[in-house]
């Protein structure tokens, strides 16, 4: 490949990937705030649902996904922030990189970074609930991984959109909560059985439903973002 | 098959063409309003007085003679925000987002209007006001998606800006639809089966479609209200500043 030949949209969603991802990684600033956030809200709910442990358990997969969403709001604002800094949405529009290479790339990182704060709560809801992986850890990462994935993807074209409306703390989550619903159902039902054992066989379908509303979206944002970002 | 087609095409030309004139002619929309009270009035003594009860539910079951309908405006409403929306996309045009807007508002409404009805029939008909049923726990998430998506048209300050943007937002939320009653759907239900005018008693067939009429109207002259407000809004929004004439300094 020549020097001056473009990379293509795979290409630019790599160098994207890695760039957000960089950033990240210089000051861990938001994942820090991200991973203290959500830690703080499974702490919170444990204290409002009491210390009754077989409930706890019995709640500990709404628990860990209402937190990860929480926390999902503040990512995904934090992530179109920075690129309004010194204009650089701007510049990167001009680079000239592809408008769905930054959605893929943005959906990306965010969903990475929103990983490994479940992965880290997990083990702390794990010692709380007193639960256990019945299902085995690489369901569990499976699930983890579709649910972050779902919550992205739309995510990040809301985010995109409220990052530019006024009062965009409000907006966000307003527009993001209610059509995430299928896939808060899917995850909360999909990490209960793993954490709970699955005699009925469910976990397939749930997490069926979890890759088709991820197809669905990614597909949708992938086809939609050139026209949140143009003019 | 092809008559069912043909007369939703119909049905269809007849809704476009009286919204079409609704917004056109204030005296048309003026009629509707007059005709639909008037239906509505009618409609309400009918259900209420010459109806039969039902076997089951008694008089209780009389409330459907407005929830039913109230549910059709809202379900052909948030069709049609979802049609504007896909149109805005491909081809940009004022009155398209101005009726996308209003259509949003109308289904809200209409929708609140028949959940709460509906929770009110519910409650001497199941014991609850609320069961975690699909049809009724979809419709209070599309309705909460659309208030989300009226927010957002409220907190976006450039026209064209909050056009384009709602328009990606519209076609998000209805694509949620289905995927939100599959999901919900997994639960477990108490909602009666879908009705259709042949599993329904002639006489009820008669009540509900006077009924949906009288809220056919309504919603035509909500509609068309709501949609030459968003016009005159955006219409002030685009136009350019005065000249400061009267501002200049002596």
């Amino acid at each position: 490949m020549s020097p001056s030949r473009a990379p293509g949209l795979l290409g630019t969603t790599w160098i994207l990937v890695r760039k957000d991802l960089l950033l990240e990684w210089r000051t861990r600033a938001r994942a820090n705030a991200l991973i203290f956030f959500s830690l703080s809200t499974l702490l919170l709910f444990s204290f409002a649902l009491g210390p009754d442990t077989t409930f706890l358990r019995r709640a500990a997969g709404g628990t860990l996904w209402l937190a990860l969403l929480l926390a999902s709001v503040l990512a995904l604002g934090e992530s179109f922030r920075v690129e309004q800094e010194n204009a650089a949405l701007d510049g990167l529009r001009l680079a000239p990189a592809d408008a769905r290479a930054l959605f893929l790339a943005k959906a990306l990182a965010n969903a990475v970074l929103l990983a490994v704060v479940g992965a880290i709560l997990l083990p702390v809801l794990g010692a709380l609930a007193s639960l256990g992986l019945t299902l085995g850890l690489g369901r569990m990462a499976g699930v983890l991984v579709l649910g972050c994935l779902a919550i992205a993807a739309p995510g990040t074209v809301y985010a995109a959109i409220a990052s530019q409306a006024r009062s965009r703390d409000v907006v966000l989550p307003l527009l993001l909560f209610p059509l995430l619903i299928p896939a808060l159902v899917a995850a909360a039902k999909a990490s209960s059985l793993v954490f709970e054992g699955d005699p009925m066989l469910q976990f397939p379908s749930w997490l069926g439903l979890l890759i088709g509303f991820n197809l669905v979206y990614w597909s949708l944002g992938f086809i939609l973002f050139p026209r949140v970002l143009e003019d | 098959m092809i008559v069912h087609v043909l007369l939703t095409a119909l049905a269809v030309l007849f809704v476009a063409g009286g919204l079409y004139a609704a917004i056109r002619f204030a005296a048309v929309r003026a009629s509707i309003a007059v005709l639909g009270l008037a239906l509505l009035a009618s409609g309400a003594w009918y259900g209420l007085f010459r109806a039969p009860p039902d076997r089951e539910m008694g008089d209780v079951q009389r409330i459907m003679y407005v929830h039913v309908p109230a549910q059709w405006m809202a379900m052909m409403a948030v069709t049609l925000n979802f049609c504007c929306s896909v149109t805005y996309l491909f081809r940009p045009s004022w009155p398209t987002d101005a009726l996308a807007e209003a259509s949003a508002e109308v289904g809200l409404f209409f929708g609140t209007v028949g959940l709460v009805l509906g929770s009110i029939w519910a409650k001497p008909t199941w014991g609850v006001y609320w069961s975690w049923d699909p049809r009724l726990t979809s419709e209070a998430i599309l309705l909460v998606a659309y208030a989300g998506y009226l927010t957002l048209r409220r907190f976006i300050d450039d026209a064209e800006r909050r056009a384009v943007w709602s328009a990606v937002v519209g076609i998000i939320v209805a694509v949620d639809i289905p995927i939100i009653w599959f999901s919900v759907q997994w639960w477990r239900t108490l909602h009666q089966t879908q009705s259709s005018p042949s599993t329904v008693d002639p006489a009820m067939r008669l009540g509900i479609r006077w009924n949906a009429f009288a809220f056919l109207a309504l919603w035509l002259v909500f509609l068309s209200a709501r949609y030459l407000i968003a016009r005159a809004r955006t219409a002030r929004e685009i136009a350019p500043p005065p000249l400061a004439v009267e501002a200049a300094p002596i």
